[in-house]
């Protein structure tokens, strides 16, 4: 199915408008069901309400730096929803929405950008899932020991890992791509492409026209995504998931994104980019284009959008003040969890700080 | 019981661990079809495979970085960086990853491996190739440190390291691979990482070293002996968590200290230890606590190594000093 989408012949992977039409799914192309889109939508949703949460929050200085989803929501949503729920799932840091459907709590979620290592205590066996990766470009390789691993083990699981369009100019975005290719393993690298790396357009990122493409010299298929189309976007995962389940290796996907808000809650995006940009991205916003289908089939109605956004409001905020009521980082915390049993000198250094 | 050289005991290691645990698997340059260059891993993918010890591409930071993963569905990678010169493309994996899963989810994953290397000069090795690295990964928290100077600790150190539920950077004297023989069980067993050993016990001195500056240190102490020094010489074995005890205990009891090592001298163990030493036999120390180390020089190719490595008479003039001073 890739070779017919071929990055280098310009092809890009889309099935649904602006105005939410949907095109026509060619045979043996997985399509997302109206049922699964719903579900899609109230997540989608409910990332882009806590982002909007925690922004005024940060303007209120009741939250710390906070980096936004708010336009690539489709993208990790729709891949994780064509994985298994016991894929390996390595995240970069703008994955809310995948997060979201693996279970991770709001509370959860909010403790991280909080500032509480707590938050990341999910245990392998039921979320199978990494923390997020703060350094950039570092996690796919752990993503290509996990798959390989898993198949060492006997397993048929698999990994999904994220990166951002600029970590492809990192030196582990090269050996993971390398090691996946020559070990064959089962394992999906999705670049999240939203134009920008903080500052720097994908112009300056790279030489070359896509970043699909990058995939061909490590031998195996790259393939370039509307990113903001949720039904492309689970389509092309669910395809490299069973090409990855069925030993076939590993597949480059690149979705096309745009990322609406700033980097940060840190960061001004109107030192480097226009307004008229924005405004032609949120007119392809990939929650808006899924809410035109829904409404134009009949799955949702105009007042059902009004009850699932005031709804997934409600839900941030609750959540939000689970995580602010929430234990604060005890000075055990920072010591006790670096080894299983803690040397003695560490210990005698925590008792010097108790004191 | 067999008597192994060093790195014979180290490929020992892997086999009983290898034999012993399926997880266990061993992977790295040059480690398959040829052994390694040292011949550390020969043998071991005839015994066990390529599935289980096989060559990976030129890619330090790949093989850290997949073996982070590999652990975590609960794999015990033992990956070898070729040279100690040669990790600095891995050191983001380590620093920012291998140190720091366990406790950036707070205990709910972890990445147990070892990631194993020759490391020191006095092999004539090209640039790159000589590096003494143990106080950059001693100073990473998250990190355990090991090195062996015998053949029993090689094994015993190598098969602790490996059953550890941490990652150990297990540092291999690539001086002493084939310049120390010893006996050494057949049996797997482990060494305690975290404690030293006390090599020979004595009143006047008290002399710490590791690694292939150990024998150095044992021709020195044994000279000294000849003239009448009675010196307590220390392995210190790992790096971290050092033994603070043994450090602080032998001390006392001589009230003078030599800290001898081939690693640059600023911010280095010995410099560890000395303070440890201040801090805790203070009121027993009978001079100032000194060290030899490696200048804070870039290690020089092999014609100006001779200027670089300590020598056993240096070490010996060194300790009569500490040992004749007077206030």
């Amino acid at each position: 199915m890739f070779e017919s989408y071929d990055p280098r012949e310009g092809r890009i992977l889309t099935f649904l408008d602006d105005a939410g039409k949907l095109a026509p799914f060619p045979p043996g192309m997985p399509r997302l069901t109206d049922e699964q889109a719903l579900a899609a939508y109230k997540t989608m949703v409910l990332s882009r309400q806590v982002d909007e949460w925690a922004v005024s929050l940060n303007r209120q200085g009741r939250m710390p730096t906070y980096a936004l989803n708010k336009g690539q929501e489709a993208n990790s949503v729709g891949a994780l929803m064509a994985m298994r729920p016991d894929d390996w799932f390595v995240p970069a840091f703008r994955e809310l929405g995948g997060m979201l459907v693996r279970g991770v709590s709001l509370k959860q979620y909010f403790l991280y950008w909080f500032g509480n290592e707590w938050a990341n205590h999910m245990p392998a066996a039921q979320f199978h899932m990494m923390p997020i990766s703060v350094p950039v470009g570092s996690q796919m390789l752990h993503a290509v020991g996990l798959a390989w691993a898993e198949r060492y083990q006997g397993t048929d699981r698999i990994a999904i890992t994220f990166m951002g369009e600029g970590a492809s100019s990192e030196g582990e975005f090269h050996e993971a791509c390398n090691l996946a290719g020559v070990w064959k393993t089962g394992v999906i690298i999705y670049a999240q492409n939203n134009h920008w790396s903080i500052s720097l357009p994908w112009s300056k990122q790279s030489a070359s026209a896509t970043l699909a493409e990058k995939a061909f010299a490590y031998g195996f298929p790259g393939i370039r995504i509307d990113g903001n189309d949720i039904f492309a976007v689970y389509a092309a995962v669910r395809l490299a998931a069973d090409r990855a389940r069925a030993g076939e290796g590993p597949t480059l996907i690149e979705g096309l994104t745009y990322r609406l808000g700033a980097h940060t809650t840190s960061d001004d995006p109107t030192k480097y980019r226009t307004d008229e940009e924005v405004k032609q991205w949120e007119k392809r916003d990939p929650l808006l284009r899924l809410e035109r289908y829904l409404l134009r089939t009949k799955a949702l109605s105009e007042d059902e959008t009004r009850h699932i956004r005031e709804q997934s409001l409600a839900c941030a905020q609750t959540a939000f003040e689970e995580a602010e009521q929430a234990p604060d980082t005890v000075v055990e915390d920072i010591f006790h969890y670096l080894y299983l049993q803690t040397p003695q000198i560490m210990e005698a250094q925590l008792e010097r700080r108790k004191a | 019981m067999k008597v192994l050289t060093l790195i014979e005991a180290v490929t020992d290691a892997l086999r009983t661990e290898m034999m012993s645990d399926r997880s266990v698997i061993v992977f790295g340059e040059d480690v398959g079809v040829e052994g390694g260059v040292f011949r550390a891993t020969a043998g071991l993918q005839k015994e066990f495979g390529e599935g289980r010890c096989f060559d990976t591409p030129i890619s330090e930071a790949g093989i850290v970085g997949a073996a982070v993963g590999m652990a975590i569905v609960g794999l015990r990678p033992v990956v070898e960086i070729q040279f100690s010169g040669f990790v600095f493309p891995a050191f983001n994996q380590i620093a920012s990853h291998v140190s720091r899963i366990r406790n950036r989810t707070r205990g709910a994953l972890s990445a147990p491996m070892v990631i194993r290397m020759p490391y020191g000069g006095g092999i004539r090795a090209p640039e790159h190739h000589s590096e003494s690295v143990e106080a950059l990964f001693g100073h990473i928290p998250g990190l355990k440190v090991v090195i062996p100077s015998t053949p029993h600790d090689a094994k015993g150190l190598l098969i602790a390291a490996i059953r550890d539920p941490d990652p150990v950077i297990y540092l291999e004297p690539a001086r002493a691979y084939r310049a120390v023989r010893q006996e050494v069980p057949e049996e797997g067993y482990a060494v305690e990482i975290g404690a030293a050993r006390v090599e020979a016990e004595g009143d006047d001195l008290t002399i710490i070293s590791y690694g292939a500056q150990m024998m150095e240190a044992r021709q020195a102490r044994q000279a000294l002996a000849a003239e009448g020094h009675s010196v307590e010489l220390i392995d210190l074995r790992t790096i971290y968590p050092f033994d603070s005890n043994a450090v602080v205990e032998s001390v006392r009891k001589t009230g003078r200290l030599l800290v001898v090592h081939e690693g640059p001298q600023s911010f280095g163990v010995a410099a560890e230890l000395m303070a440890t030493v201040m801090e805790h036999a203070f009121d027993r120390l009978e001079a100032p606590p000194a060290r030899l180390a490696g200048p804070d020089v870039i290690y020089p190719m092999p014609r100006g190594e001779k200027h670089y490595l300590i020598s056993a008479e240096q070490v010996m003039a060194e300790a009569r000093k500490v040992m004749s001073y007077e206030p």
